[in-house]
């Protein structure tokens, strides 16, 4: 009987461990042929470099222009999503009656549901048309469309994280402030918003480092064409974009074209390794405690 | 007196702008639900269900696909779900507060927020290259898994907090063994709860395109996969294939597909909410 119970419980230990070997198995891979890729590229050309040409015969491995389309597509998808996403919190959590609330909140959540590869269709099929008749200028792809979607992507993120976070605030806050005679807007804003900072920025980071991430939109919808530019309406490529572009080709294995892949990768999962913690940390350190 | 009028007024203002700003989402999703429906649905039907992938669009279907979907479903629960469980009740009741579980801790919570893309040179490196799976469908399906379990941990962890200590207390008191308490009560009383969570996560394997891209999961499979260890397509696959083109055939045939797609997640995404409602009305302790 005890021997039994020790064997559930070493198998059980041996579960929980695949968690940690995942991680172990991510930086090895992405450190193995990052190393291999940097034995023949320099870090300092990596850095420093304007130019992403690796699949051209004139190669240059500048992670710049990358960078400046992963932050395009992100700043656009914030500049959406922020706005719409904290007023919706706001007035769900202080406006709404309970029962539209109840209705709507699950509702909203079906955004975050849908397959990415779902909402790259919807950009590139419905909202880069739709923009294009409004400023003619706009390329076919652009990081203006994709990261309107994504930023309607992830209004969930906030809206969601940002209400529990209000809905913490103690009540006895919120009826010490209507008791000075504030109004709903008033609370919200002097009182409410301040005390659930931590809760509302730890969402935004982690919808931030969300939209890093994101693939398939960016994919689809903003093109293969990397360029270091904040321009939204012209030809742009992402990071991940970039890895599905090398993986959708015929890149033999081991060649330097393939180990840029991994390079890519290690750059993403740094930004978003450091994103998500300075969340957490916000979330845990900042938090205002009430008696 | 004017300064609280003025108040009043913007806080109705707000009150406008909040309602509009939720009808706004709303209205998006509307939009782009019914675009879809207008866009495929004449195009659903039975040809384009039983058909292989053509170059014609009109005689192309997603045969290989929804099969494969079907393949990636099966194959990712036997492996993330087991696992998941599992290392959720090592979690929550047998590892003790050191720095191990503070480690196990903080390493799931970031594995959450890895982005999936980089679970897909994971599974290039390991499944693909090392052990020689290829770019098949256990490969395929081993990805998935290492993606959405610590979602399966996070939310099997909440589900066994939410049974009350006194049940576990009383087992233990009538002789029941760690283990026999676990399988013979925590489980079953969290039970739906653990379901939720474990339907919501396959729901997003489902949806999931491109760690498949990367290990190298083909657009175009001319044949239903029979074994584990054939090649293989997906929906999000060939919808991604489809929206590449610039025919306009195929744009009708990804809108066709994006519906089947969406009809297999929403419907386990109801599963979930049906579940969660009644976990929330069963047995008040």
């Amino acid at each position: 009987m005890k021997r039994g119970e020790k064997i559930i419980e070493g198998v059980l230990f041996l579960c929980a461990l695949i968690t940690i070997l995942t991680t172990v198995g991510i930086i090895w891979v992405l450190l193995k042929e990052s190393i291999s890729f940097f034995t023949e590229v320099s870090v300092f050309d990596f850095l420093t470099d304007k130019e992403w040409t690796p699949l051209f015969s004139d190669k240059h491995f500048g992670i710049l222009p990358l960078l400046s389309g992963t932050l395009l597509t992100t700043v656009v998808a914030i500049v959406v999503a922020l706005p719409l996403g904290l007023t919706i919190a706001i007035y769900l959590n202080e406006y709404a009656p309970k029962s539209f609330r109840k209705v709507v909140k699950p509702l909203l959540e079906i955004l975050a549901a849908i397959p990415t590869v779902v909402y790259g269709f919807f950009a590139l099929i419905v909202v880069t048309p739709f923009l294009q008749s409004i400023f003619p200028g706009l390329s076919g792809f652009n990081a203006l469309s994709p990261g309107i979607v994504m930023g309607i992507m992830i209004v969930p993120f906030i809206s969601s994280l940002s209400e529990d976070a209000l809905a913490a605030v103690p009540s006895s806050l919120r009826e010490a402030s209507y008791g000075l005679g504030a109004t709903k807007l008033q609370t919200s804003f002097k009182v409410l918003i301040p005390a659930a900072s931590s809760g509302i920025i730890s969402s935004v980071i982690l919808a931030l480092s969300r939209a890093i991430g994101e693939t398939m939109i960016v994919a689809i919808a903003a093109g293969q064409q990397p360029r270091l530019t904040l321009d939204p309406t012209v030809p742009i490529e992402t990071i991940t974009a970039f890895i599905v572009q090398v993986s959708l080709g015929d890149v033999p294995h081991g060649s330097l074209e393939y180990k840029t892949i991994f390079a890519a990768g290690l750059t993403l999962f740094v930004f978003t390794l450091i994103l998500n913690n300075v969340s957490f940390y916000v979330n845990r350190r900042y938090k205002l405690k009430y008696d | 007196m004017i300064k609280a009028s003025t108040n009043q007024w913007k806080d109705q203002l707000f009150r406008i702008y909040g309602i509009g700003a939720t009808f706004f989402g709303l209205l998006i999703l509307g939009i782009f639900l019914v675009g879809i429906v207008i866009e495929g649905f004449s195009r659903l039907d039975f040809q384009f269900l039983s058909s292989l992938p053509s170059r014609l669009p009109g005689k192309a279907g997603i045969l290989t696909a929804w099969t494969g979907s079907l393949w990636i479903f099966g194959l990712t629960s036997i492996t993330s779900i087991p696992i998941g469980i599992g290392a959720a009740i090592w979690l929550e009741e047998y590892s003790k507060k050191n720095r191990l579980a503070n480690l196990l801790e903080i390493n799931i919570s970031n594995l959450a927020g890895i982005p999936s893309i980089i679970y897909g040179i994971l599974g290039l490196e390991i499944f693909v290259r090392m052990m020689k799976f290829g770019g098949s469908l256990l490969a395929g399906s081993f990805t998935l898994s290492l993606l959405i379990l610590p979602i399966i941990i996070v939310s099997t962890r909440e589900a066994l907090k939410a049974v009350p200590r006194s049940i576990i207390q009383a087992s233990l008191a009538m002789g029941a063994t760690r283990w026999q308490t676990i399988w013979l009560q925590q489980l079953p009383a969290a039970s739906s709860g653990i379901f939720t969570g474990i339907i919501l996560s396959l729901a997003r394997a489902i949806g999931e395109t491109a760690p498949l891209i990367v290990i190298g999961a083909l657009a175009y499979v001319p044949f239903v996969a029979k074994t584990p260890m054939d090649e293989f397509t997906v929906l999000p696959m060939q919808i991604f294939n489809w929206v590449s083109r610039p025919q306009h055939g195929f744009i009708v045939n990804a809108a066709a597909a994006i519906l089947v797609l969406l009809i297999f997640v929403f419907i386990m995404n109801g599963i979930a909410i049906y579940f969660r409602y009644k976990s929330s009305k069963k047995v008040k302790w």
